[in-house]
């Protein structure tokens, strides 16, 4: 074990970053698109309505691989068939696109699901002060989702970072990749994975602490 | 029908709130069927009826929280079934309270009245704190402007309701069963906010069951059933002589 840290450590660190970027990529971008479905789907507009559900039941109706697959190999496919001889995806790029859409679909059901659990009274109330729909949304309405929401959301971020071992796949260089190549270039398939195992351990339990702290934070005062 | 006789009684310009033949539907349900009335600056108007009469729902109307199924109502001149009407404007002029209070739980007291006035530019940030602050008194709660919803009784809740839509300086208020959510020996004191709100001239119509608020304060009462206007006349004639049998009915079972 030890000799293995002492070859490849630069390496499963390296690796280990890897995750943690495209974790960190993939989460920014859902939250944006979890927030724009999410608030379609909560709005009484039929076509927003229409959109937003679309979007959750065709990514989520897709597994995380055969979405990578599709953008990764998929995408730049058909790009190039309509005459964009040139056109290729970075598996990075690819990877956090699939990553993103999946994570999104799923953020966008947890924000749905925190603004429907805010009572209906609160709106009312900024509306019948004058208030606009959005800023009563902005200011009264989401405040109050967003503390309802924490546990899911950090659940989710969980999620995510796991994820990004689906997109070995596709060849990207991330912690589980490499686990691979190290397996398979030391036979010692017991130690790698071990060691692999206790990193990706290690990150989410320190994530999920701070995140715990974080939603104590917010609801102090509640 | 006993409803008509107030009907050309208030066309000149103190008129505030001007509804005819209002109709609401939630689907194939009828909730109001055809309403018609007036409320004119500075009385106050109380509606009764069984729950299920639309009452509410009425109220609700006013300030387009309900979109009306088909008729006008006009506040204040401006027509607010008309579409290209701006809701928001004219809401700014209109106070709700609710029966639920609805105050916004993560913000204090100070921040649940200051929010839509500086938001809204009716007042500057210090503006519309002093006058919370002025409000705060009035109601009997000046030294809770620092606490949360949640650390309040439910009669304080609805003071602060009171007068969070009070700070937006309204001509208009509307209370939609202000006391049916409160403990008994709560609803008095809500009830004395409201009163004192008449006495200094606030237009307002009241969905309630409090009679006695009713007999006291009320320039004029509506017993509503079925979605309809059944009759209306002073508390004297309406809760004390009643002619229509329903009216009759509905007070024999509350008084």
């Amino acid at each position: 074990m030890i000799s293995i840290l002492e070859t490849y450590g630069t390496m499963l660190f390296a690796a280990l970053g890897k995750t943690l970027l495209m974790t960190l990529l993939s989460l920014i971008f859902a939250m944006v698109i979890g927030m724009i479905f999410g608030l379609m789907n909560v709005g009484h507009n039929r076509v927003f309505n229409f959109i937003g559900t679309f979007y959750v039941d065709a990514v989520r109706g897709v597994p995380l691989i055969v979405l990578a697959y599709f953008i990764y190999f998929g995408v730049p496919a058909g790009i190039q068939g309509i005459g964009f001889s040139n056109f290729r995806l970075e598996v990075l790029q690819a990877g956090t696109i699939a990553l993103s859409m999946n994570c999104g679909a799923y953020m966008a059901e947890i924000i749905r699901a925190g603004i429907e659990s805010v009572d209906r009274g609160q709106m009312e109330a900024g509306r019948s002060l004058g208030l606009p729909y959005g800023t009563c949304m902005a200011l009264i309405v989401v405040p109050q989702a967003v503390r309802t929401m924490i546990p899911s959301i950090i659940n989710q971020f969980i999620i995510t970072l796991k994820d990004t071992s689906i997109l070995s796949v596709i060849g990207f260089p991330e912690l589980t990749n490499v686990g691979k190549t190290i397996a398979g270039n030391t036979f010692k398939s017991l130690e790698t994975w071990a060691i692999i195992g206790v990193m990706y351990m290690v990150v989410i339990v320190t994530l999920s602490r701070a995140a715990k702290w974080v939603e104590r934070r917010v609801n102090r005062g509640r | 029908m006993a409803g008509k006789q107030y009907q050309n009684q208030m066309t000149d310009n103190t008129c505030k709130i001007h509804v005819t033949n209002l109709k609401k539907n939630f689907g194939s349900l009828e909730v109001l069927k055809d309403i018609s009335l007036d409320v004119t600056e500075g009385e106050v108007v109380v509606l009764l009826g069984p729950s299920g009469s639309g009452k509410s729902t009425l109220l609700r109307c006013l300030n387009q929280l309900e979109t009306a199924t088909s008729g006008r109502i006009i506040i204040d001149g401006h027509d607010v079934t008309d579409r290209h009407t701006d809701i928001n404007k004219v809401r700014e002029n209109i106070g709700m309270v609710f029966q639920h209070f609805n105050l916004f739980n993560h913000l204090t007291v100070m921040e649940n009245m200051t929010l839509a006035p500086v938001h809204l530019k009716v007042a500057s940030k210090e503006q519309a704190r002093q006058t919370a602050v002025q409000l705060l008194q009035r109601v009997g709660l000046e030294d809770k402007s620092e606490a949360y919803p949640s650390q309040l009784s439910g009669g304080q809740k609805q003071r602060v309701a009171i007068a969070r839509a009070l700070a937006m300086k309204p001509d208009i208020m509307l209370f939609d069963e202000p006391t049916s959510a409160l403990d008994p020996e709560m609803v008095g004191e809500v009830l004395a906010v409201m009163k004192e709100l008449a006495r200094d001239g606030m237009t307002m119509v009241v969905v309630t069951h409090e009679i006695g608020f009713a007999r006291e304060v009320a320039d004029r009462v509506i017993f509503m059933e079925g979605g309809y206007i059944v009759e209306e006349g002073s508390p004297e004639e309406l809760i004390l002589h009643p002619k229509e049998p329903r009216t009759i009915d509905f007070l024999s079972k509350v008084l």
